[in-house]
């Protein structure tokens, strides 16, 4: 039989306002839409105009298998959440709590495999004096203010956005489907007219295979993109339409976190909050937070100014883990959920065009996460909020989302709003990373303390430029001609080339226990619980493979948080398995090589696909 | 010849979350279940599509699920299933742990069965699970088709074919991969499915927003149904057996490793 799959018509269908992506932005603007479309007396906002003589029809397309597989734990001040919910209660959310004790810890290396110059020695010493040492963790005498989050909460956001979920489509006026990825926008001119979803029973490279059904074109008044740090369809936008002048999203950090059952006994109080810095390398921070019933969420930041070309999270994050000064606290844990994703970090800087004709930006894609205070879902929350009040302005007063119009509304709030005079304050706060570790808390608490006037001046180079070779890496601890051997014999296996080399420069082997220090592949079964349905293609792509070819870094395997990109035992362009896939985006800002033709991306290219992880607890 | 379908299915933890046993107030329950992701039950799930290509083949033909689980989770589950094939959504507001008395859910199901406006017993095919990954005793069916009067029943269902003479044709598993195949002259009749032949269907954002003029109505109307397991004992409570032994190896060649699972299988 003839295949007749590309004769398969491209079905279409008019709502009002299509959503991108269900993260906190969007829940914050679906919240406040929802409580306004129709009034007490039952009559609507505005009369449709995809569906005459009905409210407006509000959709939203969910990446995920659920609306509450999103991965972070959080310490938020929370005062747009609580802006939104006056009388929240966090007992009604589970693993939910509020602040009672916050702390910032140095940790030394008790190994002896960490990387220190003489700067951050010298900086250990001097903090020695006054800090509070125990168990080879010195804890800061103060917090800064800026850093501080004493009156917020800690909760997951997988439960957050399950707790908020239900009741906004309990209102029975706005839909969210999961497990429809969105592939691109439909733009035309400069204009936005809704978006494409993902093509359904194609092979990995997108060619028409059995059931072929092509992705359906949602054509809308207002798109609204919520969908993320690495959001693919925010990013294609950027592409066609362009980024003001001097923008550009150069800053990232992969999370990499766990929710633990601590030991029976465990001291740790709900709502203790640890932070920490100077080990498992100077680079990595860590987290810590205690919920109800003995649970906590915890976790390492591996940002993209570490340069190193083997910066697997997922090793770090054990070796972290057994510090002393959190082993005996997380010594008996078992793991729970484990997951991981990038974090958008250039903030203000990486703000893209927040409107247009037809659209409108929100949430960590739109440049709110502020890194100075460490806070990026309470402030994505609240551009969704303004941007409800915009919406629902425009629709009483029978207007239309234009570019004028939504700047007027949109635009305007925001830019009045403590998001943007904060995140105006922090944003050169972390320059100084790219100078160094110690430049950039020198750097931060400059601008912290001097609520963003001074800074440590420095150039942000595209992540790319920043990785060494391994030669140049390992110079003075491994010899080149055996890290070649290391390299030769990890290639014939087919593994990543990190863990070699991480035990050849020191760091031990990890005890495995079955139950908190597990394989990678056992966090993926047993804490991920990952999975990816059929008939999509695969989203993250090699841009040239011949660059990939010659490639003698391969970053995207080593920092690959799922295992899903492996090198190849028969050479050449590295492998992608998408059913390992946790869709984290790190491979998009990990790797060496420059796109062939837009000098602001990497060789490797990362769409909106379905499946990942399938935990509520993150 | 139309049918009227009616699919009884119910929610159940994701298969792939770690399920533990734990003693509640009210009895045994999972550790979390609230928490915990939900999926349609993945036997349900082959009913309501196998029942969604029949209608579809059929004209004239309707299909309605029927759901006895927790309002605010069939809410989120709905979510994905809708947008899989078209049905009308009938809910009962109750616990889907499946520690319950079959007898009593199979009521409160009949019950709402013979509430559905414009339900004709004459046309009525009523699918459902064989079993149920929700610790089912795959009696649930059997019952709610003896309560309303239904006496022809077939159950590990794999597939059925309506003939040109308006009967069906119905293919049962059997023992030892085997099918009995036997002749249904005309509905109401009780199907409990098996997995079927229909892969799951892609997400189509029309059938969604179609379902969805019912789903929410349905959700806001649901009725209470307090079906628990009064009067029954639970002696224990356990997870399948599960061993893992995690063991590191290194420089052990392939076929060592496979004798040692093949010696391991066998006990």
């Amino acid at each position: 039989m003839e295949n007749q799959a590309p004769e398969t018509p491209r079905a279409s269908m008019d709502v009002d306002i299509v959503c991108v992506g269900f993260g906190p932005a969007t829940a914050a603007f679906l919240t406040h839409l929802s409580r306004a479309l129709v009034d007490e007396n039952g009559q609507p906002l505005a009369d449709s105009k995809a569906m005459p003589g009905m409210p407006p029809q509000v959709i939203c397309y969910e990446r995920a298998d659920d609306i509450s597989f999103g991965v972070s734990g959080i310490v938020t001040k929370g005062r747009a959440i609580k802006a939104s919910f006056p009388d929240l209660d966090l007992s009604q959310i589970p693993m939910a709590a509020p602040v009672t004790e916050e702390k910032v810890v140095y940790l030394q290396d008790p190994i002896g495999a960490s990387r220190k110059g003489s700067g951050m020695k010298a900086f250990e010493k001097i903090l020695g004096l006054t800090a509070k040492k125990d168990a080879q963790g010195m804890e800061l005498p103060f917090i800064p203010d800026f850093l501080a989050k004493h009156e917020g909460f800690v909760m997951s956001m997988g439960q957050f956005q399950q707790w908020v979920g239900s009741q906004v489509m309990g209102s029975g006026l706005v839909q969210v489907w999961p497990g429809s990825p969105v592939a691109e926008p439909l733009v035309e001119g400069k204009a936005v007219k809704g978006v494409r979803l993902a093509d359904q029973g194609v092979d990995k490279q997108g060619e028409p295979d059995a059931a072929y059904m092509p992705g359906m074109d949602i054509h809308a008044q207002l798109t609204v993109l919520g969908d993320g740090p690495y959001g693919p369809v925010g990013r294609q936008l950027d592409r066609k339409i362009g980024t003001p002048d001097g923008h550009h999203a150069r800053d990232w950090a992969v999370g990499m976190k766990m929710v633990v059952e601590l030991p029976q006994g465990c001291e740790l109080k709900p709502g203790t909050v640890l932070h920490t810095i100077g080990y498992p390398e100077p680079e990595i921070f860590g987290f810590l937070y205690v919920y109800p019933d003995n649970i906590a969420s915890l976790g390492i930041f591996v940002p993209s100014w570490f340069d190193s070309p083997v910066r697997t999270a997922y090793r770090y994050l054990q070796h972290w883990m057994m510090h002393p000064y959190l082993w005996r606290y997380l010594e008996g844990g078992t793991m729970r959920s484990w997951g991981a994703k990038s974090l958008q970090e250039s903030g203000k800087r990486g703000e893209p065009f927040l409107v247009g004709d037809g659209y409108a930006r929100i949430g960590e894609g739109s440049g709110s996460t502020n890194v100075l205070t460490n806070s990026g879902v309470d402030e994505a929350w609240a551009t969704g909020s303004m941007l409800a009040e915009a919406v629902i302005e425009l629709m009483r007063e029978g207007k239309e989302f234009t570019k004028e119009n939504l700047e007027q509304t949109y635009v305007k709030r925001r830019r009045e709003s403590w998001v943007e005079k904060e995140s105006t304050m922090a944003g050169k706060a972390r320059d100084g990373f790219q100078k160094g570790v110690l430049q950039g808390f020198i750097g931060t608490g400059m601008t912290g303390f001097t609520k963003g006037k001074l800074s440590w001046p420095s150039q942000i180079k595209k992540p790319y430029e920043r990785i060494p070779t391994l030669e140049k890496y390992y110079e003075g601890r491994i010899p080149a001609d055996e890290i070649e051997s290391i390299r030769q014999e990890t290639q014939t296996k087919g593994l990543p080339l990190h863990n070699a080399l991480m035990t050849r420069a020191g760091w031990p082997e990890i005890p495995y226990d079955g139950q908190l220090l597990v394989s990678h592949q056992d966090a993926l079964l047993m804490g991920g619980k990952v999975q990816a349905a059929p008939g999509y293609a695969d989203h993250v792509r090699f841009v040239r493979p011949e660059t990939c070819e010659k490639c003698r870094e391969r970053v995207c395997i080593e920092a690959c948080s799922g295992q899903a990109i492996m090198s190849n035992p028969d050479g050449g362009v590295p492998v992608f398995d998408r059913e390992k896939c946790i869709h984290c985006g790190a491979c998009l800002w990990n790797c060496s090589k420059a796109h062939p033709t837009d000098p602001e991306r990497t060789n490797v290219d990362f769409k909106a696909g379905s499946g990942g992880l399938h935990s509520v607890e993150n | 010849m139309s049918y009227h379908i009616v699919v009884c299915g119910s929610i159940v933890p994701d298969p792939l979350q770690t399920l533990e046993p734990v003693t509640g107030p009210q009895g045994p329950a999972l550790k979390n279940e609230m928490m915990l992701p939900a999926v349609l039950d993945p036997w349900a799930g082959h009913a309501l599509y196998e029942a969604a290509n029949l209608a579809k083949n059929v004209p004239d033909s309707k299909v309605w699920l029927v759901s006895l689980g927790p309002k605010a989770k069939l809410q989120q589950v709905m979510m994905n299933v809708a947008q899989k094939v078209p049905f009308e959504l009938v809910v009962l507001d109750g616990p889907s742990g499946g520690f319950t008395e079959a007898e009593e859910v199979a009521a409160h199901l009949a019950k709402a069965i013979e509430s559905i406006d414009g339900l004709d017993k004459s046309k009525l095919l009523l699918f459902g699970g064989w079993q149920s990954a929700s610790r089912g005793t795959g009696a649930v069916m059997q019952i709610v088709g003896e309560t309303l009067g239904i006496v022809d029943q077939f159950q590990g269902v794999d597939k059925l074919e309506p003939q040109a003479d308006g009967s069906m044709q119905v293919k049962e598993r059997m023992e030892g991969g085997s099918y009995l195949v036997s002749t249904l002259s005309a509905p109401p009749a009780v199907f409990g499915w098996a997995t079927g032949t229909l892969p799951e269907p892609p997400n189509n954002p029309q059938v969604g927003m179609q379902n969805m003029r019912f789903i929410m109505p349905a959700i806001q109307k649901a009725q209470p149904a307090q079906v628990g397991a009064a009067g029954v004992e639970f002696k224990s409570v356990e997870l399948p057996a599960q061993r893992r032994e995690t063991r590191v190896v290194k420089d052990v060649p392939a076929a060592d490793i496979a004798r040692e699972i093949v010696d391991w299988i066998k006990g």
